[in-house]
């Protein structure tokens, strides 16, 4: 009943906790705002990339990698900006412009404001409650309304950053759409083999450029790789991970994405895209002597360039795959046909049983793939 | 207890008087041990010791540090007999680094120092006991802790595959630590675990005994200092964390020596598994190396305001609440192993919660100094530090907390940046404060208060420049365990490298503090902070007599919490 009562006395002071709790609302509802309308950026976008894959028709000698021009994710020097090489690398993912969002708008302001709280009253106590400032010490030692409240007011602090913490995973757990195109990035000491699971699965081996090749490249040295892992853009990509050896950590900071490289299991996790660029990452587990020194570099294309890098590296594009299922399929409809015709005429066509055997070879080919 | 003394002096022919203040020889004293307050000195001692290695340590790695390239590495390769010119034993050679530098400030400086140290010399004295209910048994647990210290420093002389020594981090993460490692190293690394642990299992199982049973009449549990408190709960935590540690590190050798896969997918195992036996452990680990602090800043906040500790109950219940909390958080340090979706929401909220009583108790300490009358001594100025810098450590644990931003921080500097304001801020100011708060009492000597404040300055300054930099390096990306890094980190590790020379100064100073206070410290006499210390240290001479508390004060029903001396006579 007191501490009731003790309430009743003080619900001016509780009003202005909510005032400035609503201040610290505010700014979450609008990142939240930001984060869709760039998902619907990204849902135009990767139409348009959709679209212009039919029109144009791909042609593999064409392929040509970004330059120095194109690199987008990769720190920042002091030298260069000084403030930026403070802050978070920019995103080019939406769960990164959200992620980035409730850093920069919920949780710094949050966790600045507090220190400095704590600070300021670190400072009113050495001014006001020193010897000379106050000879005779109080001898108070409880007060139950003040301690309901640092425990009460920490409680809603930590539900205002929860709700948006508990969507972030939520956002970044959602299940890869079917047509997603899958993409294992394997873990070796120490380099990355990226596997084109849904192109061929052909395997692009990646190293580490040395410092005269990278500089000659205008890229950064200890980022730069020889062979890129190259990704369509716009499109949600099936992101696995696997360790060869030991557990390696595949982490790119301007795509808000890391996710360990474990042997004996693949993991594995959305990732899309939402410009073209050159995105630099490291490994983030310790995984022995060179564990320094296995950068990852994702280049991101367009759909159509994709598909001429996968044919140069000898994969097929998912249309050729597509194609192949399809005639694969003909070619079984067709083996139908032949069986009939071979009931019917109960005379070995050799020719037709050549050719039904060569589309059934195909099919069990276009399976394997 | 005595006769064991007397027993060790027969065989020093010493043994002329018996009065409480009767010492043994210096072999018998000092190796065979039975006296909590020499094995505390040991123990500290010890501390000072491997702290001094494992900050030479993050000397060399600073070093290296200070600019892009492999500049030094190659030197220690070639100290330690290998190829300086291979880039591999180079690159190991950092690993090496990296986990000794773990290793030892966890296992060799912070725990020994507080638990240890300052554990075992003021428990007793503050709760009214004579000496610890097993006083053999704590300088087996001091003596294990050595051996494992030395096991831990002859790693690094055996071939531990690429080069010598155990590459393989503070965290000791299978395959990297069984397949990835050949070589004796990394078996004696973990071996120097099993025996830190031992000891620090046996230290626990004494204090929960000695807390429980050798209180001075009259000292309820709700009477008892909350550096006790603290003690206690961190007792527990040792009980039921380590022994999962000894299991995990346990399986590495089998996995590593004897064919089993426990950690092996190859055989049904699972690398994973290892992490999560290993932060079961480890995460009750970091508040094992806090708690103690948050009961000497108590102590200290309370002394310097001449206040009783404001909310006294919700101070101890509030570590309690963090011992408990710390034992079902763990997996936060495993948020991008590949979790469900559901163990990471999970971990998410429970990481958080932790705030709630560590925010308690940052308000309660303020709290304690408001209205009080407050004397800046250096303990009082080492602990206010600690109070600000702690809360810097904890708010960007609560950042971490967060599993879907954690994607981008998990193993960047930003992590790096977290644990050391919390622990070699942290920890460390409250291991300051508290030997600046009781070095005259126990040495019975005093330091000089204008170096203890010079060291507070100059300290606080160089870790700040250290350490800040570091959230900067974690936000751009750099990831942790890197000899070397791309030009663009190259400023911050720099300043962070002149903010290691900053703290070596304030090392120094520390250390000059120290000679002069045994070379010409003026005598500490019994009760030298005043009216504002009130537990029963303070009723002893400076030092204690060697045996204290022959006669049992006895804590009567006017002493609060607060105040276990006043108004009567003091006993000794």
């Amino acid at each position: 009943m007191i501490f009731g009562d003790i309430a009743r006395k003080k619900l001016s002071f509780l009003a202005l906790l909510a005032a400035a709790l609503s201040f610290v609302i505010v700014p979450q509802s609008s990142f939240a705002q930001d984060a869709t309308t760039s998902v619907d950026e990204s849902v135009a976008e990767s139409q348009s990339v959709a679209d212009g894959e039919v029109v144009m028709e791909t042609d593999s000698s064409a392929f040509e990698h970004f330059g120095p021009e194109m690199i987008k994710g990769q720190p920042t020097s002091y030298e260069d900006d000084a403030w930026a090489s403070m802050n978070f690398q920019e995103q080019y993912t939406d769960n990164g412009n959200y992620a980035l969002g409730m850093h920069d708008k919920l949780l710094m302001p949050i966790i600045t404001v507090i220190s400095l709280f704590v600070l300021g009253l670190l400072l009113w106590v050495v001014a006001k409650y020193r010897k000379g400032a106050n000879p005779v010490p109080s001898k108070t030692s409880h007060n139950t309304l003040i301690e309901v409240i640092w425990t009460v007011v920490p409680v809603i602090i930590l539900v205002v950053i929860a709700v948006p913490s508990i969507t972030l995973i939520a956002r970044q757990y959602a299940a890869p759409p079917a047509e997603a195109i899958t993409i294992k990035a394997n873990g070796y000491q120490w380099y990355w083999g990226y596997e084109y699971v849904d192109n061929g699965g052909f395997e692009v081996i990646s190293n580490m450029l040395d410092e005269s090749a990278s500089l000659d490249a205008g890229e950064p040295y200890q980022l730069a790789v020889d062979n890129r892992m190259v990704v369509p853009v716009g499109v949600p990509i099936r992101l696995q991970t696997f360790g060869a050896d030991v557990i390696h950590s595949f982490g790119i900071p301007s795509l808000w994405f890391k996710l360990d490289a474990v042997p004996g299991r693949i993991n594995e996790k959305i990732l899309t895209i939402n410009e073209e660029g050159i995105y630099y990452g490291q490994c983030m587990e310790l995984c022995g002597a060179r564990h320094g020194y296995m950068p990852i570099a994702i280049e991101a294309r367009s759909m159509e360039d994709y598909n001429a890098w996968v044919q140069a590296q000898g994969g097929m594009t998912l249309e050729q795959i597509a194609d192949e299922a399809a005639a694969a399929a003909a070619a079984e409809a067709a083996e139908e046909d032949a069986e009939s015709a071979e009931d019917a005429a109960e005379a070995g066509d050799t020719e037709g049983e050549a050719e039904a055997e060569a589309a059934e070879a195909d099919a069990a080919e276009a399976d394997a793939a | 207890m005595a006769t064991t003394a007397e027993g060790f002096d027969t065989h020093n022919g010493d043994h002329a008087h018996h009065d409480a203040d009767h010492k043994p020889g210096f072999f018998a004293r000092w190796f065979m041990s039975t006296n909590h307050k020499d094995i505390g000195t040991l123990y500290l001692i010890f501390a000072i010791v491997a702290g001094i290695v494992g900050g030479a340590i993050s000397g060399g790695m600073r070093l290296e540090l200070a600019e892009p390239g492999v500049q030094w590495l190659g030197t220690f390769v070639g100290w330690l007999g290998g190829d300086p010119l291979s880039f591999d034993q180079q690159g190991h050679m950092w690993n090496v680094l990296i986990t000794a530098h773990g290793l030892i400030m966890v296992f060799f400086m912070v725990m020994p120092a507080m638990i240890g140290g300052f554990g075992n010399w003021f428990v007793p004295l503050m709760i009214g006991a004579p000496d610890m209910a097993f006083p053999r048994m704590n300088n087996i647990s001091f003596w294990l802790t050595v051996a494992g210290f030395c096991s831990l420093l002859f790693s690094m002389f055996v071939p531990g595959g690429i080069g010598m020594g155990a590459g393989v981090g503070w965290t000791v993460y299978a395959p990297l630590s069984t397949s990835g490692s050949v070589g004796p190293a990394t078996d004696f690394a973990i071996f120097s675990l099993h025996l830190a642990g031992a000891g620090s299992i046996l230290g626990a199982t004494n204090f929960i005994t000695t807390i429980f049973n050798m209180r001075a009449p009259g000292m309820t549990l709700h009477k008892m200092p909350l550096f006790v408190w603290s003690v206690l709960v961190t007792a527990f935590l040792l009980l039921l964390a380590l022994p999962v540690l000894a299991a995990a590190i346990t399986m590495l050798l089998t996995d590593r020596n004897f064919g089993t896969t426990f950690f092996d997918a190859a055989g049904g195992g699972d690398p994973i598994l290892y992490q999560h036996l290993f932060w079961f452990f480890g995460h009750p680990e970091v508040y094992i190396m806090i708690l103690p602090g948050f009961g000497m800043i108590s102590q200290i906040v309370a002394t310097f305001s001449r206040k009783p500790v404001f909310g006294y109950l919700g101070m101890a219940y509030a570590m309690v609440a963090i011992g408990v909390v710390g034992f079902i958080v763990w997996a936060h340090h495993m948020y991008t192993v590949g979790l469900s979706v559901n163990t990471k929401m999970y971990f998410t909220a429970a990481t958080m919660v932790i705030a709630v009583p560590t925010g308690i108790k940052i308000f309660s300490w303020i709290a304690t100094m408001w209205g009080g009358s407050i004397t800046f001594k250096s303990p009082m100025v080492w602990a206010m530090g600690f109070i600000f810098l702690f809360t810097v450590g904890g708010v960007t644990g609560v950042v971490l907390a967060n599993g879907g931003v954690d994607d981008n921080l998990h193993d960047t500097y930003y992590v790096v940046a977290h644990f050391h304001y919390v622990l070699s801020m942290g920890a460390v100011f409250s291991m300051f404060a508290g030997w600046y708060y009781w070095f005259p009492k126990m040495s019975g000597r005093w330091h000089s208060e204008f170096l203890a404040h010079l060291h507070f300055w100059v300290f606080f300054i160089g870790v700040n420049v250290v350490f800040f930099p570091m959230h900067f390096l974690g936000v751009q990306g750099m990831a942790r365990r890197y000899p070397d890094f791309t030009a663009a980190f190259a400023h911050w590790n720099w300043v962070a490298s002149v903010g290691y020379v900053i703290v070596l100064a304030s090392v120094a100073i520390f250390f000059i503090n120290m000679i002069y206070a045994f070379v010409a410290g003026r005598r500490a006499e019994d009760n030298y902070w005043g009216e504002g210390a009130t537990t029963l240290e303070w009723s002893l001479s400076s030092p204690p007599p060697y045996h204290q508390f022959e006669t049992l004060p006895v804590i009567e029903d006017h002493h609060s919490a607060d105040d276990h001396i006043s108004s009567k006579s003091a006993t000794a």
